[in-house]
């Protein structure tokens, strides 16, 4: 008997839908098809607290995140650094995760040396930004840089005393800061700088964090975060603000997260079109079988 | 020859072919890469240890302050000065090797894939010792406990005023303490350390959890059913229908989950009513997690991609 169209669906080897998601990914970027996004609430709630603090705020950028979610967290990173360089507000990088280090310093080259190291008014280092490095001890190094940031670290990553930077000049603690901004892979991140930070300092918080994490991190908006950027839509949103405030930045060449917005808006079409498939293929069935 | 290792042999070629004619005629050619040296010449000063980029005056002395190095910026081939890069091309090359021994694992299990795997963890377990050992070892306990042997073995940069905290014995010794569980007559002693460890974790994880995991997502939960705003020009109070909707839908999903997870009573009735309705939060909550992985794992393969097209085979300028 000839097998009809019903059961090579249903004996269909899955790596055909790979190969089809490979397309519907590699033909966008191929063909160079990026997106724009509709800002969302607790994004805009981000971008206008760094659009609104007056020059020369201190804000503590916490990169807690490592290559595993760096397709997510990277263009986030990127983008709230370059707000604050143009909003010239003094940035503390700092990291839990030890494999956040090369992150930190890709952040730095790109958007604070290549765009902002040079010019009428330089961002220098130990002036106006500083890499604090990597803080061991987990939750731990939390409670000590919201109390004692000397004694979490008494030292920068290039091993300069803090009290010789001018920048950390009358910094004493975490609760020194105007904002904390944190991009967040998992544990230590967000949930802890809410528990260990925020919430009993009464610091103002902001994250971005990977789409697996937020909806645990929804519950803490807006009352304990001020802000949430999800993903990389969330990314995408905050470029998209960005390059409407800022044309310089609207470039794509500037917009990491809105270059992969293309590839993603067709895996999704292509994903919805497999679950429509797949309920039909099980009501097919059904009807075959003859149960209701 | 099997009908499968043909096809792979015939795609392999294809491969290489496609690879050897575009290395030859492409501008960009194939994973390699290429940079400029540019000169740093700075004053270096030595509060902030950091070289000051300066203009050489010839005319000027600068003793042992004036700093020159060389750095290498990526560029385009063809750019002025350009010379190629090996170093970065053979990474170009490991990673994009790598990234396709990974992806050959849709396919079928394989010798390719075991061996990426086997280099990540490889890698990422030498990466850790090491930064465990400066960051830990060095950075947390030596420079707290002889600073002056710190200074002169690993740390030049100590400071000089820095005195030691005999404090930090403490964890020293509990950390030593682990070890004992390999001698079986004092093994017991290595639970004294676990015993620290479980207890000020529970002890600082207790009241900061119940701060704020609990009281203050109690507070965020009582919300009015029925909201008003005000209007910030005219100062016209007027009935909010979104933020009302949104207020209600928080207040029942939560008190109709928390019925779902309440077994003193059985669900029947209202309660069981309730509780279904809890079920459907739950569910709605599962799916849009569910949802929000797949686009990050989607983000993945993006980049994964982009990396491959643009860094490696150059057909795409990101």
């Amino acid at each position: 008997m000839t097998p009809t169209l019903l059961d090579k669906l249903n004996s269909l080897d899955r790596r055909w839908i790979f190969l089809a998601m490979a397309f519907a990914v590699a033909l966008p970027i191929l063909l160079e098809i990026g997106s724009d996004e509709t800002p969302s609430l607790p994004t805009k709630k981000l971008f206008d607290r760094i659009e609104e603090l007056p020059a020369g705020s201190r804000i503590l950028m916490a990169i807690d995140y490592d290559p595993n979610s760096a397709a997510e967290l990277a263009p986030m990173s990127l983008a709230f650094t370059r707000h604050c360089c143009l909003r010239r507000h003094k940035i503390y990088f700092v990291t839990l995760w030890g494999t956040a280090l090369p992150m930190i310093d890709v952040t730095i080259k790109e958007v604070v040396q290549a765009e902002f190291g040079s010019g009428d008014k330089p961002f220098r280092y130990g002036e106006d930004y500083v890499n604090l490095g990597y803080l061991p001890g987990e939750v731990v190094a939390i409670s000590q840089l919201s109390s004692d940031i000397r004694k979490a670290r008494s030292q920068d990553v290039r091993g300069a005393s803090l009290d010789s930077l001018p920048v950390m000049k009358d910094v004493v603690s975490a609760q020194d800061m105007q904002l904390i901004v944190n991009a967040s892979g998992g544990f230590p991140g967000a949930k802890e700088w809410v528990q260990y930070a925020s919430t009993p300092h009464k610091i103002p918080l902001a994250a971005g964090c990977t789409g697996v994490q937020s909806t645990q991190m929804f519950p803490y908006y807006p009352d304990q975060l001020l802000g949430l950027v999800t993903g990389i839509r969330g990314a995408n949103e905050y470029e998209s603000m960005l390059g409407a405030k800022y044309p310089q930045f609207a470039v794509m060449s500037k917009r990491p997260a809105s270059r992969r917005g293309g590839p993603q808006r067709w895996a999704h079409r292509l994903m919805i079109a497999l679950i429509v498939l797949g309920n039909g293929i099980h009501l097919a069935n059904r009807y075959r079988r003859g149960t209701p | 020859m099997t009908r499968e290792t043909t096809i792979w042999t015939a795609l392999f070629v294809c491969g290489a072919a496609f690879l050897a004619v575009r290395a030859a005629t492409s501008e960009r050619g194939v994973g390699q890469q290429f940079v400029v040296p540019v000169e740093v010449v700075g004053l270096y000063d030595a509060e902030k240890k950091e070289i000051v980029p300066h203009e050489i005056n010839p005319t000027a002395t600068y003793g042992d302050e004036l700093r020159r190095s060389v750095r290498y910026d990526s560029a385009l081939r063809g750019s002025p000065k350009v010379v190629f890069s090996l170093s970065r091309s053979i990474g170009v090359w490991v990673g994009a090797l790598l990234t396709l021994c990974v992806f050959s694992y849709l396919y079928k299990d394989n010798v390719g894939y075991k061996l990426a795997e086997s280099i990540i963890v490889g890698v990422s377990a030498g990466y850790w010792m090491v930064l465990s050992f400066w960051e830990v070892m060095v950075a947390k306990v030596l420079v707290k406990l002889s600073p002056d042997v710190a200074r002169y073995a690993f740390l030049p940069d100590t400071p000089a005023d820095a005195k030691a905290d005999m404090w930090y014995l403490v964890p020293v010794v509990l950390g030593c303490l682990v070890f004992c569980r390999w001698v079986p007559k004092i093994a017991w002693l290595g639970r004294w350390p676990l015993a620290f460890v479980v207890g000020t974790t529970a002890g600082l994880k207790l009241i900061l959890f119940l701060d704020a995991d609990f009281v203050s997502q109690i507070r965020s939960t009582i919300l009015p059913l029925i909201a008003f705003t005000t209007d910030a020009t005219t100062k016209v109070r007027a009935f909010d229908w979104k933020q009302s909707v949104q207020n209600i839908v928080l207040v029942a999903g939560v008190l109709s989950s928390l019925t779902y997870f309440y077994f003193s009573v059985e669900h029947k009735g209202l309660v069981g009513r309730v509780s279904r309705a809890g079920v459907w939060v739950l569910m709605i909550t599962f799916g849009a997690s569910f949802a929000l992985t797949v686009m990050g794992r989607i983000t993945l393969l993006t980049m994964r991609l982009q990396f491959l097209f643009d860094d490696w085979l150059g057909l795409v300028r990101m």
